[in-house]
């Protein structure tokens, strides 16, 4: 059984280094760099994990979960946020749009391994 | 016969008996007693200093020269005695609450206490008073003169005589006038005397009509029969002049300043009045009585060309009765001294509170002891304007030669201080009457008075005949004696008739053209309303019922518990009974006013007790300090008001500059958001890739070189980055130093389009006019190539054109040098046009490698170099002006 990750985020050097991280974990990685259509994009790739970028071209991050948010069947999607910003106020902010688990750029590559599979375990046990 | 020397003596005792009699009545008056000397009886008799040595000798004058006419002299005063005596006692009362010392007071009291009227009224009191005086001189001349005549000794010389005289009035009217400071206080030895010569005249005439009708013409029968048989008995009655002589007499005795001394400062109650009101015209009826029958009698007896004036004295001196004479001497000279003395105290009060005292404060002005010696001061200057009077009188009497009849000399000094009734009338009746509106119609009257009977009457023709005649300037209607071309009436019904109705109308007109000061029209309510604000004007005494009503009002004012606390002690500082209200007596009504005052103010506090105890009217001071307080309190709070609006101004000007902050430091954040965002984003591609090259295994050399190749990139982005934040820290801060230097702009351009196309991929196609690129500048190179290097990098990173060309074009307008820099792609979107040049703006997905700060950057630059750049509308690929003016440039040479 195959997990698939969409990692939506606008930066291609960023992108290419999670996707090499998680393809080596076993992951199917699906890109798209882009705020606008992002949950349209969600909704139609039916991934088992999202990672958002909050500063998007088009949409912000913080916008697109929360929308994503009022859809029923995405309410457990699980969602790891990543910003640059660094801002105690946005941690608030995604907890209150309903992510699973927030990061601060720049991370390091075990994090982001350790954060997705414990999402991935929790999605699956429950 | 008599001799002169008999006269004299008589004369001398006759005086010492008045001084005996005046020391007497002060003496009395200083101990308390003597009831009498405050009775209706001695008001009446001191109010017949009407009647001068004019009416003693004059009246049988001018009976024998002009018939009945003599009785409208006694006609005006009976019909203002009769009918306005309600009019006068408004007067007396305002004169008593006011503390008024004089008409001239009272006129400037009513209108505001302005001394220039007091002054006004001053000098017209003294011109009409001094021929008057002069008058009463020479009428005791001319008898002495008759007397002189007939003694053989010759011893007689007039002109000493007449100064002997004088000096011996002024001596008298100094003595009993001026012995105490307040003129307001009564001169009972003065008044007193007068009145005593008041009985003399009236005795002295009435013997001497007895003596003509019985003695000489045989009882009345004979007496009415010689009578019609004469010239007088015509009945000839010329209305016009009986209307103006009655209307005269009338102002006159309201206006005189003698008669207002007797009748308002000297009163002692105004009930007095009552009594007066018909003993008064009964005492000129008396002495009016025997005139016509003395006249006729005279013309009958004495030879052609005698002066009627004298017939009350040469008629019983031709028949022999030397001691009827002689009592009729001492009526003349009563009446004369009588006149001479009051006119004198009157006059010298004004003088002295009006024109010597406001010069003599002037010339103190500095030295702080002016309480300590202004009384002695005072009465001095009163005893000196004393003599200054009488020697005026004395030298217009040796000046003028003393031609004149009585009579008319008389009429013209009415004339005069007639002018004073508009002002006065109308200050007493009317509240409209302004400062303005009495000082017009009095100089109005003032001046036509003189133009039109003074200066023409004078002897000697101060006005040339030609002026009487044709009028000044050959102006016929300006004529003195027939102003506007009405002629051949009498000049007296002339002068009385135009000053007196001009005096009014300019009186009224100014008054209602004019706005009073308040001052005004608090003392015009005080003088119009007199009645309704005091009952008499006492201390401060008052009744227990009182005592409630100031209880009430203090307990408004303290506060219930503090007002009955301090009401109890009181009573019980009284006599020993705390259940009952305080007497009202002066020391508790004193200390009633001390404690209101810690409240409400000293002014207020008085003011307050006044309206309630004894229905004391509120003086001018209290309603003054009054007005003064609110003024006071409306200045502070208007002080207040500024404060407020003050604190109002900087609490915005404080809200404004919080607001700036507070945007300032929303900025600072949204930028360290950015920056934080902007340096972590390379350093997170950079820590992920040397994570994965120092982890992962199994790398193929490729996968290497490429990720080191990633590292690298975004280490020199964060180092662009860092230079950009700092060039741009530095513009900001306007720190930054330039280098001036010459070249053309085609050099500049030269040198940003390789620099700007080397090392780059992508190759953008520059178009440009060199001809046009000849400028020469003179400014910072280096910075202005930074510019022109960003936009041509921007032309060459953003334009989407397949094949993309920038085309670079250089004007000069209007003393400016204009570079458009213009590609053919799509352009910028209008909506992102005016964010284009904002820090970290970028427009589209914008991976190029810029932070965003290149175009803030080149903003800065120009903004530092006195140009600009901006976004140029209306081309289809992404345009950009710098502009940059010349005359930056010839100014910097």
């Amino acid at each position: 059984m195959s997990r698939k990750v969409l990692l939506i985020e606008d930066e291609p050097n960023i992108t290419e280094a999670i996707r090499f991280l998680l393809t080596r974990e076993g992951w199917q990685v699906e890109t798209h760099a882009e705020g606008t259509d992002a949950v349209q994009v969600i909704l139609s790739a039916q991934p088992d994990l999202v990672i958002l970028d909050v500063m998007l071209p088009g949409k912000s991050g913080m916008d697109v979960l929360r929308d994503l948010r009022e859809h029923e069947e995405m309410k457990a999607l699980p969602v790891l946020m990543l910003t640059a910003r660094g801002q105690s106020r946005d941690r608030e902010m995604a907890e209150q749009a309903g992510v699973s688990r927030f990061m601060t750029k720049p991370f390091s590559n075990a994090e982001v391994l350790t954060a997705v599979r414990d999402l991935h375990a929790q999605a699956s046990q429950s | 016969m008599a001799t002169l020397n008999v006269l004299i003596l008589v004369c001398l005792g006759y005086v010492v008996l008045l001084f005996g009699v005046a020391f007497a009545a002060d003496r009395v008056a200083a101990r308390g007693g003597g009831k009498w000397l405050r009775s209706p009886l001695i008001y009446t008799l001191s109010l017949s200093i009407y009647c001068t040595a004019w009416t003693f000798y004059g009246a049988v004058g001018n009976a024998a020269r002009s018939g009945l006419e003599f009785v409208t002299i006694y006609l005006g005063p009976t019909l203002v005695m009769i009918s306005w005596w309600w009019g006068l006692r408004k007067l007396v009362r305002i004169g008593r609450s006011q503390r008024v010392t004089s008409i001239a007071d009272l006129i400037s009291s009513r209108y505001g206490k302005s001394n220039t009227l007091a002054v006004c009224v001053t000098i017209l009191a003294v011109l009409g008073g001094t021929p008057y005086i002069a008058l009463q001189l020479q009428s005791i001349t001319l008898s002495f003169s008759i007397f002189a005549e007939a003694d053989p000794t010759g011893l007689y010389r007039e002109g000493s005589s007449v100064f002997w005289v004088a000096a011996g009035l002024a001596v008298f009217a100094i003595l009993f006038g001026t012995r105490n400071l307040d003129a307001n206080e009564r001169h009972h030895g003065v008044v007193t005397a007068i009145a005593l010569e008041s009985v003399v005249k009236l005795f002295a005439l009435l013997a001497v009509g007895i003596f003509v009708v019985w003695g000489v013409a045989g009882g009345l029968g004979p007496m009415m029969d010689q009578i019609d048989a004469s010239e007088i008995g015509q009945w000839h009655v010329d209305a016009g002049r009986w209307t103006t002589f009655i209307f005269l007499s009338a102002a006159a005795f309201v206006c005189l300043p003698r008669m207002f001394q007797v009748m308002v400062v000297e009163n002692d109650d105004e009930g007095h009045l009552r009594t007066a009101a018909w003993a008064f015209p009964l005492y000129l009826l008396l002495m009016s009585l025997f005139v016509v029958p003395i006249a006729v009698v005279g013309l009958d007896l004495m030879p052609e060309g005698s002066n009627p004036d004298l017939f009350v004295l040469t008629v019983p001196l031709s028949l022999g009765n030397d001691w009827l004479a002689m009592l009729s001497f001492i009526g003349g000279f009563s009446s004369a001294t009588s006149m001479v003395i009051v006119t004198a105290m009157a006059l010298s009060t004004m003088v002295s509170n009006h024109l010597v005292m406001p010069i003599w404060l002037n010339t103190q002005e500095g030295t702080a002891s002016v309480s300590g010696d202004v009384r002695t001061i005072v009465l001095m200057a009163r005893r000196v304007s004393i003599a200054v009077i009488m020697a005026l009188g004395y030298f217009y009497y040796s000046l003028s030669g003393g031609g004149a009849a009585l009579a008319s000399i008389g009429l013209v000094a009415f004339a005069g201080i007639s002018q004073i009734l508009p002002a006065l009338v109308g200050g007493l009746f009317w509240r409209g009457a302004t400062r303005t509106g009495a000082l017009v119609g009095l100089s109005v009257g003032f001046f036509l008075w003189i133009y039109t009977l003074l200066l023409p009457g004078m002897e000697g023709g101060i006005i040339p005949a030609s002026v009487i005649e044709n009028g000044p300037f050959g102006w016929g209607w300006l004529r003195p004696q027939a102003l506007f071309g009405i002629e051949g009436i009498d000049p007296m019904v002339h002068t009385v008739m135009w000053s007196l109705s001009l005096n009014t109308i300019a009186f009224c007109v100014a008054s209602m053209l004019s706005f009073p000061s308040p001052l005004e029209r608090l003392q015009g309510a005080q003088f119009v309303n007199v009645f309704d604000h005091s009952v008499s004007a006492r201390g401060w005494t008052g009744s227990v019922a009182q005592s409630e009503d100031l209880m009430i009002m203090t307990q408004r004012i303290l506060g219930t518990i503090p007002a009955q606390e301090f009401f109890q002690a009181e009573a019980e500082r009284q006599n020993g009974r705390p259940g009952r209200l305080p007497e009202p007596t002066p020391q508790f009504l004193e200390r009633l006013e001390r404690e209101l005052s810690g409240s409400v103010g000293a002014a207020t506090a008085h003011a307050m007790i006044g309206q309630i105890v004894g229905g004391a009217s509120v003086s001018v001071e209290d309603l003054l300090a009054v007005a003064d307080e609110s003024a006071q309190m409306l200045e502070y709070s208007s002080q207040l008001e500024a404060k407020s609006a003050e604190l109002s101004r900087t609490a915005r000007q404080l809200r404004e500059a919080n607001a700036k902050l507070t945007q300032v430091s929303k900025q600072k954040d949204a930028f360290l958001s950015q920056v934080s965002h902007e340096l972590r984003t390379p350093m997170t591609s950079i820590r992920a890739f040397s994570e994965i090259l120092r982890d992962a295994e199994g790398l193929s050399a490729e996968e290497q070189t490429r990720y080191a190749a990633i590292i690298h990139d975004e280490s020199l982005r964060l180092t662009r980055l860092l230079d950009d934040l700092l060039d741009l820290s530095v513009l900001e801060s306007g720190q930054v130093s330039l280098n001036m230097d010459d070249a053309t702009l085609n050099e500049v351009l030269d040198r940003a389009v390789s620099s700007a196309l080397a090392g780059s991929d992508r190759k953008i196609g520059v178009r440009r006019v060199r001809a046009n690129e000849r400028i020469p500048l003179y400014t910072d190179l280096d910075r202005l190539g930074q510019v022109f290097i960003n936009l041509i990098s921007n032309a060459q990173k953003y334009c989407d054109a397949d094949e993309p060309v920038l085309t670079i074009s250089a004007h000069d307008v209007g003393g400016q040098m204009v570079i458009d820099f213009i590609d053919n792609g799509s352009g910028i979107p209008t909506e992102a046009q005016s964010l284009v040049f904002e820090k970290f703006a970028r427009v589209g997905s914008d991976k190029a490698g810029g932070a965003g700060l290149g175009l803030a950057i080149c903003r800065e630059i120009m903004q530092r170099l006195g140009g600009e750049v901006a976004y140029l509308p209306g081309h289809a690929g992404a345009a950009f002006r710098v502009s940059l003016p010349l005359a930056y440039r010839q100014a910097a040479q």
